[in-house]
């Protein structure tokens, strides 16, 4: 399990919110039941059943290329999976929305990219020092963004802990325009392409007509063992067990002899640090990266992390790569100025039928 | 503050119904507190008069007038309601866009004149009155407003923001590619995505000979003045009303309120269409203002600019808000453009400060909101709250000392 749902005490499974739960049931109740417990899934299955029908109909005549956009769609969301867990730590243990995670990505993605450079990977590096090199990278990369989400969290939202939850909140986008100016200043405002190290549209295997590329190796190959380090960590660990009770309850954590503070740190570290390994990822997937990039890609993981039902470890990779794979239909097959407006579209869809999320518990925010 | 004994009344009780527009001054008379709120607003009309009538600071001046006004409407959604709106820069697109729309000659297959000189008379395109248009942008923005809260109504306090945030997103997404969709027929697209629709109409007053112009920039102040002072009345007068009460009791406990007997749905959806109204009518005179409607000024960071105004200033406290406004507005046109700007210049860094307005003033945010959580001018429930518990008698003594 994943960390649960906060407060259970507060997460009434039947919100007495609405007038309308304390009536008799009724045509109108049964719909909506069954939208809530169907409609995202039917609108999550829209587009790709569209399309494929669409493929298998038209000129193109068979699958390959939802295959393609299916493949591309799940390395672009294994990224979004790992930005998407900080998000759902964080949120899990100290509800707040961190809007400054998605800048804490882009940090990442510069210091892949820089650091890179200065351990003198290029083009022509042979394939053990690039693994080795890579690897490097990916650790430094970790420590910096992680170090960095646990300096954030020290400097403006523990101040903050007793505050009206809209100030941390405050604060959180503040930092956002902090570290969009410093990377401004550190690598100025046009778009600066990454040196192509991984080459990584060079096909590696061709499954069934659909070719799986180096990108798509490294992205995979990073991510699964990153979150099932994660998760083994989380479900076994002692501090683990401490980070799933301060979730819980955070007083009667403290009284259970927890740190909490120390506790909350390390949920930023480890937020972090899979924010930088997502940044590396980028870097070398997307081969560009952008001060502004942060924004958009924060926006898009929490829309990830709320997908999959916010707080849960397992749902924000799964909404990851849901969203993965709805980003990269809506570029290919719509358009590459809408992809924002139909993952958008797609947030305000969960927050009407499944508020919880795809495999969420129902919290108290949720109603 | 009438109650005799803080020990006596509970903690979230303020005694006086009646608050109007009363300065936060603490225990001054009435009478004084009206003096000085009539003080200010002579103040704020013949203020102009004192400066060059095209001078930048006059034309900040007008900026951050229509910035109260938009972080007035916001108060109500946010402050007063609780509803946490990241989206509010739908309403300044939405009532820009009316002026595009309504006020110049984008639809140039069209042909309608409504309330104009006689000059604009000749123009293609569509031709309103710019009262007209403001009365119009303040329609769509509340339409629109209650568009956005439906979905929102089942959630609460970080889910809202989110929703909200998103109908944000998708609509600076609809203005940029706005060009693209022809809801009427092909020659009335949407929006002119990057390219911006101008020049838009020069507003005229039905006492001026001229209409106005940006080389005369008092009228525009006393236009956006006499919406401030439209809008800080009508905020007051509502939030005074039974459902002014209404939203503040949501605010609260939104359970409790429904078993009050206070109509959620309703309730919310008017914040939601009131802040809307204050923002379009505010987005309007920017428009009108700018003389452009440019696709790009819809940015997540407009939303932000004005929610920072509201909780810098102080969540539901109406003066917290003005002071929040007309600060943040002279932070980020004045002191950061041109009193700061040459700065790092001077000790031998090389870039220019304004390239980073938005770090400084996430910087300002921060500081800001670590040492006074509660803005600059808190609403008296509102600190009350903050301080309940660790000592809610010290807290109701506070406003005395």
């Amino acid at each position: 399990m994943g960390i649960p749902a906060p407060r259970p005490d507060l997460a009434t499974t039947e919100a007495p919110t609405t007038p309308a739960a304390a009536r008799p049931k009724r045509t109108n109740d049964a719909i909506r039941e069954l939208l809530s417990k169907w409609g995202l899934l039917i609108g999550l299955a829209a587009l790709p059943v569209y399309f494929g029908i669409h493929d298998l109909t038209g000129s193109q005549g068979d699958l390959s290329r939802l295959g393609e956009n299916m493949v591309r769609g799940l390395s672009n969301g294994s990224i979004w999976a790992l930005i998407a867990i900080g998000y759902t730590l964080v949120y899990g243990i100290i509800e707040l929305i961190n809007f400054a995670h998605g800048d804490v990505f882009m940090i990442g993605a510069f210091t892949a990219f820089s650091f890179t450079g200065t351990i003198g990977l290029t083009l022509v590096t042979g394939p053990l020092g690039l693994v080795f090199g890579l690897f490097l990278t990916l650790i430094i990369t970790m420590m910096v963004t992680g170090s960095l989400n646990v300096m954030i969290e020290r400097v403006a939202y523990r101040p903050l802990r007793g505050a009206p939850k809209l100030a941390p909140l405050i604060t959180a986008v503040g930092f956002s325009f902090i570290l969009q100016n410093v990377g401004l200043l550190w690598r100025g405002g046009s778009q600066k392409s990454v040196p192509d190290l991984i080459k990584h549209n060079d096909e590696v295997v061709n499954l069934l007509g659909v070719p799986i590329n180096n990108g798509d190796v490294l992205a995979i190959g990073v991510t699964i063992p990153l979150v099932i380090v994660l998760t083994a960590f989380i479900t076994r660990s002692k501090v683990g067990k401490a980070m799933r009770a301060t979730a819980q309850d955070p007083d009667a954590a403290r009284l259970q002899g927890i740190n909490v503070d120390t506790t909350i740190s390390l949920t930023f570290l480890i937020g972090g640090m899979m924010a930088g390994a997502a940044g590396l990822i980028y870097a070398l997937y997307q081969t560009s990266v952008s001060f502004n990039m942060g924004f958009q890609a924060g926006l898009i993981a929490f829309t990830a992390a709320v997908m999959g039902g916010i707080g849960n470890l397992k749902g924000a990779v799964l909404g990851g790569l849901v969203i993965g794979v709805i980003q990269e239909l809506a570029d290919n097959r719509i358009g590459g100025q809408w992809v924002s407006a139909v993952v958008f579209g797609y947030l305000i869809m969960i927050m009407i039928f499944r508020p919880q999320g795809l495999i969420g518990e129902q919290t108290r925010e949720a109603g | 503050m009438a109650a005799a004994d803080p020990s006596v009344t509970a903690p979230s009780a303020p005694a006086r119904k009646r608050r109007g527009l009363a300065l936060p001054s603490g225990g001054l008379p009435k009478n004084v507190n009206r003096a000085l709120v009539v003080a200010a607003l002579v103040f704020a009309v013949v203020l102009p008069l004192f400066f060059d009538p095209s001078s930048g600071f006059i034309n900040d001046c007008v900026l951050a007038l229509a910035y109260v006004v938009m972080a007035l409407g916001l108060n109500v959604v946010v402050g007063f309601a609780g509803l946490l709106d990241l989206g509010y820069v739908a309403f300044y697109a939405v009532g820009a866009y009316s002026v595009g729309w309504f006020a110049s000659t984008f639809y140039s297959d069209a042909d309608f004149h409504v309330g104009v000189t006689s000059f604009v008379e000749q123009l293609p395109g569509v031709h309103l009155n710019f009262f007209i248009v403001v009365f119009l942008a303040m329609f769509l923005c509340a339409l629109a407003g209650m568009l956005i809260g439906l979905p929102t109504l089942r959630l609460r306090g970080d889910y809202i923001a989110i929703v909200t945030l998103a109908f944000g997103e998708i609509i600076y997404r609809f203005a940029v590619n706005g060009d693209e969709i022809h809801l009427f027929g092909k020659n009335y697209p949407l929006t002119a995505g990057q390219q911006g629709i101008g020049p838009l109409d020069k507003p005229k007053l039905p006492f001026m000979k001229e209409p106005l112009s940006a080389l005369q920039l008092r009228p525009w102040y006393w236009i956006a003045l006499g919406m401030v002072v439209i809008a800080l009345l009508a905020v007051v007068a509502v939030r005074d009303s039974r459902l002014g009460r209404a939203w503040i009791a949501i605010r609260e406990d939104e359970i409790a309120a429904a078993s009050m007997g206070v109509p959620l749905v309703k309730t919310k959806l008017l914040a939601y269409a009131m802040g809307a109204a204050l923002g379009g009518m505010a987005g309007s005179f920017l428009g009108f203002f700018a003389t452009t409607v440019n696709a790009n000024s819809f940015k997540f960071s407009f939303s932000i600019f004005v929610l920072s105004m509201i909780i810098l200033g102080g969540l539901g406290s109406i003066w917290g808000v003005v002071l929040g406004a007309v600060a943040l507005t002279f932070i980020n046109y004045s002191l950061i453009p041109d009193v700061l700007n040459g700065v790092p210049g001077k000790i031998g860094l090389d870039f220019q400060l304004d390239q980073l307005s938005f770090g400084i003033f996430g910087f300002l945010l921060v500081i800001g909101m670590v040492l006074k959580p509660e803005g600059l001018l808190p609403e008296r429930r509102r600190k009350i709250e903050l301080t309940e518990g660790i000592g809610a008698d010290e807290a109701l003594e506070a406003p005395r000392t």
